[in-house]
C-alpha cells in the first residue's frame, strides 16, 4: 500500500475515533461543559492534561529546537515541565477546592471585583488566542505536508473535526477526546525514537541511549561523538553552553510560572473529584509529559548526528568526505519538495557541505578545503522530527503514525484553548458580568455559541496568520507569567492581598511585561515600530524580552503587596474565603453550587 | 465558615514547610544543577552523559515528576493527621 494511502487510513480512523467519543460523552450541563461534571478520574486526567498541554510545537518543533540549539534548548526542557511542581503545589488542589468553573471567576471572587474579574478575562483571552494561532497552523501544516493537500483545507479539516467534539462535548467531550489524543501522539512519539535509538546505539530506550555507546564498536559515547563532529565542522559543542546565564536562567523561570499560569492548563484540574486527586493528578500529567519530554533530547541529538552523518560521510576535508549530490537519499528529495530542505552547489564539487560558515575561526579550513560556504541553505528544524521515520528508513505505517501523531498534538492543546476561552466568554463575561439572571441552560447554549464562534476566528486567524504569528509564544507566556499566575498565587497564599492590589499588580506585571516586549519587537510585532534595536546592549539589565515574564511576575507580586498595605484589608469574609480553600475538608459541597 | 482552628493553623504550617522543601529540591535541581552548576558538574560523567547536561536535559524532569508524587503523598498524611481529609 502506498504512503499516502496508508496516511489516509491512519488519520482517517484517528478522527473516526474522536468523533465516536464526541457522540457519547455529550455535554447536558454547564457543568459537564465547563469542567466535566467533575468526575474524572486522576490518572486519565493526568493523560488528557498531556495532550492539552503538549502541543505541535511540543511534538514537531521541540526535538528540532533541541538539535540546533543542544544545551541551549534544555530551557525549554525544564520550563515547560518545572510548571507542573509549582501547579501541584501552589494551585492546583486550592483551585480545586474553590470549586468553580473558571479562573477569571476565582480572581473575582477572591478579590471581591468584577474589575479583577474582567482584566483576568482579557489576560486569558489575548494568551490563549496567540497560543491557538500556532495549534491551527499546525493542523494545517501537517495536513499539506502528510496528505498534500492545500493549507487551508487542512485547517477546515480540523475546525470540523474540533467543532464537532469541542461545541457538542464541551469539557466532557473534549476530556476523553484528549485522552485519546494522547496514545496516538506518545505512540507515534515514541516509536521512532526506539527504532533510532536501537540503530545508533543498540539500546532500545532513547533516554539511556543517549548516554550510551555509539553501535559502530568504535566505544565512543554517542553525545562525545556527537560533539566531536559538530566541532569537526565548525560548530560548537552540542553539550556545551552557548547562551548567557542570565536569559537561561530567567527564561526557564518565565516558562515555568508561565505554564502554571496558563488557564487552559489550569481548568484541566477543576475536573477531578477532589482536592487530593488535584495533587495526583498534576503528577501523573507530569508522567505522561515526562515521557515524550525526556524522549525529546535523544531524538533530537540522534537526528542531527543522522543528519551529518547524511552529509558528512567521510573525514572533514578530504576529497570523498561529503556525499555525492546525485546520490543523496530519498527522504532529502522528498523533502526538498516541500521547500524545507534546499541545498546549493555553491563550490560546484558535486557533493553536498554542511558546516558552520558563521565561524570565522573555521573560515580558513573551510577554504583549504575547498568549500565555498554552507550548502545546505534550507534545514528547516521541524523536518528533525517530521522525517525522521525516512531517516531511520522505518516502514510506511510509522510515517502515517507521525502524521496522526502531530494533528493529535495540534488539535487536542487547540481544544483545551478553546474551551478556555469559550468559558471565559458565557460564563465571566455573560453570565458574571451581563446576563447574572441567565438559566443554565441558556448559558449552555451560549457556551456552545462562544465556543463556535472561538473556533471560527482560531480558524482565520491560523489561515491569516498576524505578522507577529511566531513571537506568540514569548507574549503568551510572558501574560501568563506576569498576570496570572501571581494573582492566582497571592490569592491563596496571602490573605492581605486586597482588591486594588490585585488590579494594579496584574496591570502592572502585564503591562510592563507587554511594554518591554513591544518596545524591542515593535509594537503588536509590526516591523518598524521598535523603539530600541533587540540587542544586548539596549536592553534593561541585559534581559532579552522572551526572558521578561518572571520580572513581570516580580513586579506583580511587588505592586499588589504594597498597594494592598497602604489600602483597606479585604473584608472578614473573604478572609474566611482563603482559610477555606486552603484545606481540603468540604469540597463535595463547594462542587454542587 | 468560622474562624480558623487549631487545627487549620497547625495544618497550613506544616503544609507551607513541606512546600518549601520540595520547592528547594526543585530550585536546586533545575536552576542549580542544570543551569548555575552545569559548567563545574559537566566534568563529571554519568554513563554517556556530562553530569550538568543530564540534570538539565533528564534529570531534572525525573525529579519534578518524584517531588509531586511525594508532595501528594506527605499531603494525604497531613489531610488526616489534622482531620481536615475530605469524605
Amino acid at each position: 500500500m502506498d504512503l499516502q494511502t496508508l496516511t489516509y487510513i491512519v488519520v482517517g480512523a484517528t478522527f473516526a475515533l474522536y468523533i465516536g467519543i464526541a457522540i457519547w460523552a455529550r455535554a447536558a450541563t454547564t457543568g459537564e461543559f465547563y469542567v466535566a461534571g467533575k468526575g474524572v478520574n486522576p490518572i486519565a486526567n493526568g493523560m488528557a492534561t498531556g495532550a492539552d498541554w503538549m502541543s505541535a510545537a511540543s511534538f514537531i518543533s521541540m526535538a528540532g529546537l533541541i538539535a540546533f540549539m543542544g544545551y541551549d534548548a534544555s530551557v525549554y526542557l525544564m520550563g515547560w515541565t518545572g510548571g507542573y511542581v509549582l501547579l501541584a503545589m501552589l494551585l492546583a488542589p486550592y483551585l480545586r477546592k474553590f470549586g468553580k468553573f473558571t479562573v477569571p471567576e476565582f480572581i473575582g471572587e477572591r478579590f471581591y471585583s468584577q474589575t479583577a474579574r474582567i482584566v483576568a478575562v482579557i489576560c486569558l483571552i489575548v494568551a490563549s488566542i496567540t497560543y491557538v494561532i500556532g495549534q491551527m497552523k499546525g493542523v494545517g501544516v501537517a495536513f499539506g505536508r502528510f496528505l498534500e493537500v492545500p493549507f487551508e483545507v487542512g485547517v477546515y479539516v480540523g475546525m470540523a473535526i474540533v467543532f464537532i467534539y469541542a461545541v457538542l462535548g464541551g469539557m466532557k467531550g473534549i476530556t476523553y477526546t484528549q485522552i485519546a489524543q494522547y496514545v496516538v501522539l506518545i505512540f507515534a512519539y515514541t516509536v521512532p525514537a526506539i527504532f533510532i535509538s536501537l540503530n545508533l546505539t543498540d539500546n532500545p530506550i532513547p533516554q539511556l541511549g543517549l548516554g550510551s555507546a555509539m553501535a559502530d564498536g568504535s566505544g565512543v559515547h554517542l553525545l562525545d561523538k556527537l560533539d566531536q563532529v559538530l566541532v569537526e565542522l565548525g560548530f560548537n559543542q552540542y553539550t556545551a553552553q552557548k547562551g548567557e546565564t542570565l536569559n537561561i536562567f530567567l527564561l526557564t523561570l518565565s516558562l515555568m510560572i508561565g505554564t502554571a499560569g496558563l488557564p487552559h492548563v489550569i481548568i484541566r484540574f477543576f475536573t477531578v473529584p477532589k482536592v487530593r486527586d488535584a495533587r495526583a493528578s498534576a503528577g501523573w500529567a507530569l508522567v505522561f509529559i515526562a515521557l515524550l519530554y525526556t524522549t525529546a533530547p535523544a531524538v533530537g541529538a540522534m537526528a542531527i548526528l543522522n543528519f551529518v552523518n547524511t552529509v558528512q560521510t567521510g573525514e572533514v576535508g578530504s576529497a570523498e568526505g561529503n556525499v555525492v549530490a546525485e546520490q543523496r537519499p530519498q527522504w532529502m528529495r522528498n523533502w526538498e519538495t516541500t521547500g524545507l530542505l534546499a541545498y546549493e552547489d555553491k563550490n560546484g564539487d558535486g557533493r553536498i557541505q554542511y558546516y558552520n560558515d558563521k565561524n570565522p575561526d573555521f573560515a580558513a579550513k573551510a577554504e583549504s578545503f575547498g568549500w565555498k560556504g554552507n550548502e545546505m541553505t534550507k534545514v528547516d528544524r521541524d523536518i528533525m522530527v517530521l522525517a525522521n521515520p525516512e531517516i531511520a528508513k522505518l516502514p510506511n505505517w510509522v510515517i502515517a503514525l507521525v502524521a496522526a501523531g502531530g494533528l493529535a498534538a495540534a488539535l487536542s492543546t487547540a481544544a483545551g484553548l478553546l474551551l478556555a476561552i469559550s468559558s471565559a466568554i458565557s460564563h465571566d463575561l455573560l453570565k458574571g458580568v451581563f446576563m447574572p439572571n441567565i438559566s443554565e441552560k441558556n448559558e449552555l447554549m451560549a457556551g456552545r455559541i462562544a465556543m463556535a464562534g472561538a473556533i471560527l476566528v482560531a480558524g482565520w486567524l491560523g489561515i491569516h496568520p498576524p505578522g507577529f504569528a511566531a513571537q506568540v509564544v514569548a507574549l503568551a507566556f510572558g501574560l501568563a507569567a506576569s498576570s496570572i499566575f501571581p494573582a492566582l498565587m497571592m490569592g491563596i497564599f496571602n490573605k492581605k492581598i486586597n482588591n486594588s492590589g490585585a488590579v494594579l499588580g496584574m496591570l502592572a506585571g502585564l503591562l510592563s511585561t507587554l511594554i518591554y516586549i513591544f518596545w524591542f519587537k515593535g509594537w503588536f510585532f509590526i516591523p518598524g515600530t521598535e523603539m530600541m534595536a533587540n540587542t544586548k546592549d539596549n536592553w534593561f539589565l541585559g534581559i532579552q524580552p522572551e526572558s521578561f515574564g518572571a520580572v513581570g511576575a516580580l513586579i506583580n507580586f511587588a505592586v499588589a503587596i504594597i498597594v494592598s498595605k497602604v489600602t483597606a484589608p479585604p473584608p472578614e469574609h473573604i478572609q474566611h474565603l482563603v482559610e477555606d480553600i486552603r484545606i481540603p475538608k468540604g469540597a463535595g459541597q463547594a462542587s454542587s453550587h | 465558615m468560622s474562624a480558623p482552628t487549631h487545627d487549620a493553623i497547625g495544618y497550613w504550617k506544616a503544609n507551607l514547610r513541606l512546600m518549601t522543601i520540595c520547592l528547594v529540591i526543585w530550585f536546586v535541581v533545575s536552576y542549580g544543577f542544570g543551569i548555575l552548576l552545569v559548567e563545574p558538574l559537566n566534568a563529571i560523567s554519568l554513563g554517556g552523559y556530562k553530569l550538568g547536561f543530564w540534570f538539565a536535559q533528564q534529570g531534572s524532569i525525573y525529579t519534578f515528576v518524584v517531588l509531586i508524587f511525594f508532595y501528594a503523598w506527605r499531603m494525604n498524611r497531613l489531610d488526616r493527621e489534622f482531620d481536615v481529609h475530605e469524605d
